[in-house]
This record gives C-alpha cells, structure tokens and sequence, in this order.
C-alpha cells in the first residue's frame, strides 16, 4: 500500500486491524468495542471480521476491563484496552498504578504486561462533564508506564504497532477532536521510535512543544508569528513518558526560548517537567525562562466555555510574544 | 452485633419487606462438613471423598508443616528478621485442602496469606519471605508453580484470575484457575466485577473465599448482611459454605468446583468458614477488638488436631509417624531459620532494574547518576 490520505481515526482502525492480523495474541477489549466500534468508531467492523472472541465487548465495568487485561497477559495474550473517555479511566486507576505498571518489577522480570489502554482524551468537542480531560499527568509519574500521544494519522497508525509491540503497559492517548482530521500516511514505511520527539516546523527564535491535540495549535501559531517576521520551531513531543529530553535541548540551545503548551492543567503538567529539565540542561542558552501554556487549575468548565479554558492561537502567541520580550 | 440485630434496626416499609428480609437469616446457612472438630468422619451426599492413608497423612503432613513454618516466620519478626508477617494460623485446611485439589496445570492468584497454598504448589517457603523481609516484592517466578505473585491490595487479584481463565478458556485448554481472597475483600469493587466478568464470558474460575471472620479489626457483619457464599447466586454461578477447618470437606468441594470450571460450567463460589487464630499481621493487636472467648471456642475446632484424631482414631498413622513428623517440622523451621538470616540485601542500583521491559532512558539516566552519587563516597573513602 502506498502513501494515502486518512484520518487519524481510520489510521487507528487500520492499525489495529494490522495487529489483530498480525499476532493471534492480540485482543481488543473494551465498552462497545463490538458491533458498535467503540463510540468513536475506532474499532469499526473488527468484530466482524475477528470475531467476538478478540474483539471483546466487556461489562461496564473499567476496572474490571483492565484486571482482566492484565491476567489475560499473564496468559500471553496482548490486550488492546478502550477506555471510553478520559473521565471514565478513574475506576481502572488502581489496576493500572499498583498492578499493571509494577507487575513486571515485582516479578524481577519474571512476567511482561504487553497491554495497550487507549484513551480518547482532550476537550474541544462541546461535551458534557468528564468527557473533555487530559490526564496523561497522572500516568507519566507513575514508573513502569508509557504515556504516548499522537498528532497526525502517520504516527496514529505507527505508534499504535509499536505500542502493541511493546512489552509494557503504554498509555495511547488518542487526540479525540483530532480524529477526523486527515493526514499522508504510508503504511510501507519505516517509522522512527515510538518514543522520540518530531521536528513538525524548523525555526530560529523559540521552541515551542506539543504533543497531541495542540501540535495543530502551535502550528497554527507558528505560521502566523512567521506573518510578523518571527521564525518558531514546534517540536511534536510525542510521547510524555519517556521524553525526548535531547531533542528539545537541541532545539531550545538553537532557539534560546520555549514555551510548552498541552490541554491539561499547567500546574504538575508536563509542561513542569520539561521546564525543570531543560532550564537543568540548557541554562546558560535560555534567553527567557521557559513558559508553559494550558488548562486552568480548576475542574474542565462546562462545555460553552472550552475555547477559554482551552490553550487556543491567541494564547499560545500571547505566551510567544513574553518569550521574545525578555 | 449479629446479622438480626442490623436487620431488625432497618426501618420496615411494609410487611412483604420484613418478611422477605428475616427469610434467610433463619435459615441456617449450610455448611458442607466431612470432618467434625471431635474427628469423626461423616458423608455429604454432594462431596463423596475417599482418600488413601497416603493421602491423608499427606495432607496431614502438610497442615503440619506449613503451621511450622508460619510459626517461624512470626518467630523471626519478633527476632527483627523480617519487617512483617501475616500469620495464617488457623487457615491451614482451607489452604491445604484446596491447594491439595489443584492440578500442576491450574493456576493460582492469591493473597498475601497463602503459605499453606504456596506449600502445596511446590514454592520454596524461603522464597515467600523475601518480602516480608523487605529483600524484594515477590520476586519468585509465577510460571514455575503457576502461583502468581502475592497481591496485597486487597481484591486486585481476582480480576487477575478472571483474566487469566478467559484466556485459558481461548486456549481451549481444560485447566481451572483459583483466586484467594477473605471476607474483607469481598467488599472489595474488583472482586463484585471479577464475579460480573467471570459469570458473563463463563471463565474457569473458582473464587475460594476464606472467611477468616476479621478483616483486621472489623468482623464479617461489616461487610455483608448475607452470608458470603450466597453472594454467588446473584452473578448467576453456584456458592457453597465449605467447614474451612476440615480439610477434607475443603478438598472434595474445590475439587468439585475446578472439574465443574473444567467442563466449562464457568465460576463458582467457595466460601470457607474458617477463623484467623492469630493477629492479622505482626503489627496487629487482636486483643482490642475480639473476646478470648470466641477465640477459644475456635481453638476447639482447630483443622490439625481434628485430623490427627481421626488418624489416630482410625489407626492410619501411629506414634513413630508423628514423632517423625515432628523432626521433619523442627528440621523445616532451622531451615527456614538460617535461609532468612542470610538472606543478603539487594544492591542499591537494583531498585531500578526491571522498571521497563523494553527498557527506558529515564531509568536509565536516573541509575547513572545514582551510581555515580554512590562511587562518589567511594572515592571520598580512599
């Protein structure tokens, strides 16, 4: 199959569609999985075509999802988990945090948790409560878990083969207002690892990093500062456990200036992180302290008032616009 | 506080309600029973057994055993050997029974209590100690035995269980999986989910319960109005009461409840009735919150001395028999003994291995400097 263009939900599809093809082991589980396809239809007609042996409709029960996930691995299989919504991940916290990111230290490496929980997360879609968050925060502190976020339908299919392929638990969180965007992807080509970062724009003045929803933001952003004569670097992060630190320090030690802009509350966000390490890396290159723009440090505000709350063009040049003036 | 007692305190919004509540606690639950505290052998007409007098003093031997061995480990906490312990003392037919009726192919996911299932599997009791010594969390190879690791938050494992047996059931292979847990965890959430996943998609798995009747300080009555086992009928599967000191019933009824998991009946329930002798670990203080009496009246029912009456009784094992068991028991506890104190510390860059399966640049990076931190006293000391 040559290049062709897809959006990033068909790219998921087809990408879990390769890996029911390619591994026996590998199942997908989750609330309305089957016949339905998921309520965002990314498991459309996998039932149908694998049967309801690997494509697993579950009770409505998260935990319950995940625990069984996790002894299923211990059997051999490899679990492809959907997680409605970001809001609903809370219930499987537990089983993620004290069993399925520890399961292979405790072990001494005696046993391997190749399983996948893919979360549709981020606002932007106008819905109700619990169904707009971005939590990946909470996963990437946790050792023992990948966190992982694509941005185009390239690394939508990619990252999703890697992250089935990996022998621990990843974190796949799926930039749901994203989905129908369209992008090339080429399913005969190498891809890079899943856990480097992606130069999406070169730039001279400042960084700026993304990761999920907002690397169209921060390209939309970079596009227009080019407008006023200012040269901006994005940098697609990609994954937020582990990150690519040196491929931010290489660009923010060409740039002198970064801003990190994410969805989720600044406050302990990843932007935090990448703050405290490049400024450890890169101090004497930064021309400005780094800056972070994202959500509020209060609970995702009802619907009609997301484009607020949400990190938006403006904002993101607001924040550009304070790097350069330093 | 008895179960009348909370229910006649409910307010009664008509009479059908009240009569429908007091129902079943009149009724005596059933308790399946082969072995009754005097030793005397009796029939259930669902859990016919019949073992050799290998077989018997076999369990025998085990339940022997592996008190020792729990009374050695408690012994080495109060010797500040190991950090803590949670004695299974009193539990020892409950455990050797149904571990007893495990083929090598089933699978095991207990608590952290399971010395006497470990015993049965083939582990090597030193390797249970690991993490009560703080050497390691577990560390032993759970496909060797098929016994998984301890779990100590409190339910996790039966989701566990549950999806190892639908991937047994995938497999088409006819082995049965167990999953350990106590009275207090039956409030657990996980352990309501495990019973909805585990009836749904009708996965080889026994639930053996061991109502120990304190889940620490709190007796079973808070944490259900019923009795256990019939919690089972609302997920759709069979619960049976097993007498959780009489190892024969324990064995005959998970035996029964694996070949039914076996033919592919799906799940049932196994509530042993059962009493936890000792404190619920090293750091607990039972005599807070439980009368000696009731402790005592256990004591009459205790699981080894009603099975040595019975051997004794029946004249299948004689005085030569115990006397060696008791030097095989004594030779078990030095070994265990010298095993724990030379248990070495892990190095400290270990903590950081098998964070990451696939590896991980944090971890990495985090060890590096870790070791040069340390390397650097080194230096200071030269």
């Amino acid at each position: 199959m040559a290049a062709q263009k897809m959006s990033i939900a068909k790219a998921l599809n087809e990408s879990l569609r390769k890996a029911l093809e390619t591994d026996p082991k590998v199942l997908i589980m989750g609330e309305d999985v089957g016949k339905l396809g998921g309520v965002f239809r990314i498991t459309d007609g996998l039932q149908k075509d694998f049967g309801e042996d690997r494509v697993i409709d579950t009770p409505l029960a998260e935990s319950g999802i995940v625990g069984t996930a996790i002894g299923l691995a211990l059997r051999g299989y490899r679990p492809v988990v959907e997680i409605q919504f970001d809001g609903f991940v809370f219930p499987a916290y537990d089983q993620i945090v004290t069993q399925l990111a520890k399961m292979h230290a405790r072990a001494l490496g005696k046993v391997k948790m190749p399983v996948v929980i893919r979360i549709p997360y981020g606002g932007g879609i106008g819905a109700v409560e619990h169904h707009s968050e971005s939590p990946e925060a909470l996963f990437a502190h946790v050792a023992g878990l990948k966190v992982v976020s694509p941005s185009n339908a390239s690394d939508a299919y990619w990252m999703m083969q890697q992250a089935v392929q990996s022998d621990d638990p990843v974190i796949f969180f799926e930039p749901k207002r994203r989905y129908w965007d369209k992008g090339e992807l080429d399913t005969e080509a190498i891809p890079g690892s899943l856990h480097s970062a992606a130069t999406v724009r070169e730039g001279t003045d400042l960084t700026l990093v993304a990761y999920g929803p907002m690397v169209k933001v921060c390209l939309e952003a970079a596009a227009a500062a080019q407008e006023e004569g200012k040269s901006i670097e994005v940098l697609d992060l990609r994954s937020m456990s582990p990150i690519d630190f040196d491929a931010v320090q290489a660009s923010v030690e060409k740039t002198g200036r970064l801003v990190v802009v994410h969805e989720a509350p600044v406050f302990y966000g990843s932007g935090a992180e990448i703050a405290a390490r490049i400024t450890e890396r890169c101090f004497y290159h930064l021309e400005a302290p780094v800056l972070r723009v994202g959500g509020y440090h209060a609970p995702y505000p009802p619907a009609r008032l997301e484009d607020e709350y949400l990190p938006g063009l403006d904002r993101v040049l607001d924040a550009v616009d304070r790097s350069l003036a330093y | 506080m008895t179960v009348e007692s909370t229910a006649a305190r409910k307010p009664r919004r008509s009479s059908k309600r009240t009569s429908a509540a007091k129902k079943p606690q009149n009724a005596e639950p059933q308790l399946v029973q082969l072995l009754t505290p005097e030793g005397e052998r009796v029939e259930h007409p669902d859990y016919a057994i019949d073992l050799s007098g290998d077989e018997l003093r076999g369990l025998y031997r085990d339940m022997v055993l592996t008190r020792r061995f729990d009374a050695e480990a408690t012994a080495l906490q109060r010797q500040g050997e190991l950090g803590l312990w949670a004695s299974l003392l009193g539990q020892e037919a409950a455990q050797i029974g149904s571990g007893r009726a495990l083929r090598d192919d089933d699978y095991v996911f207990p608590t952290y209590r399971e010395h006497g299932v470990a015993w049965c599997r083939g582990v090597d009791p030193t390797n249970l100690l690991g993490m009560f010594r703080g050497v390691n969390h577990g560390g032993w190879d759970p496909n060797s035995n098929n016994f998984h690791l301890y779990t100590i938050v409190i339910g996790s494992q039966t989701l566990h269980a549950t999806g190892y047996a639908m991937g047994v059931a995938k497999d088409g292979a006819d082995s049965a999986v167990i999953a350990y847990f106590g009275d207090g965890a039956s409030s657990q959430g996980d352990v309501a989910e495990s019973f909805t996943f585990s009836a749904v998609y009708n996965a080889p798995v026994v639930f053996f319960c061991q109502n120990n009747q304190w889940a620490i300080s709190e007796p079973t009555e808070k944490q259900t109005r019923v009795p256990l086992y019939q919690r089972a009928q609302g997920y759709g599967f069979p619960g049976v009461r097993v007498d959780g000191n009489d190892v024969l019933a324990c064995l005959a009824v998970t035996r029964s409840a694996l070949e039914r998991a076996r033919r592919g009946e799906g799940p049932t329930l196994v509530e042993a009735f059962t009493y936890r002798m000792g404190a619920h670990t090293t750091s607990d203080d039972p005599t807070k919150y439980r009368a000696d009496e009731e402790t005592a009246a256990w004591e009459a029912k205790d699981p080894i001395l009603r099975l040595r009456t019975y051997l004794e009784k029946q004249e299948i094992a004689d005085a030569a028999y115990f006397t060696a068991l008791d030097e095989e028991s004594e030779a078990l506890g030095k070994r265990v003994r010298e095993a724990v104190r030379s248990m070495p510390d892990p190095e400290p860059l270990a903590m950081f291995d098998h964070t990451y399966a696939d590896g991980n640049p944090l971890v990495d990076e985090e060890r590096a400097q870790f070791a040069a931190y340390q390397a650097s006293f080194a230096e200071e000391g030269n």
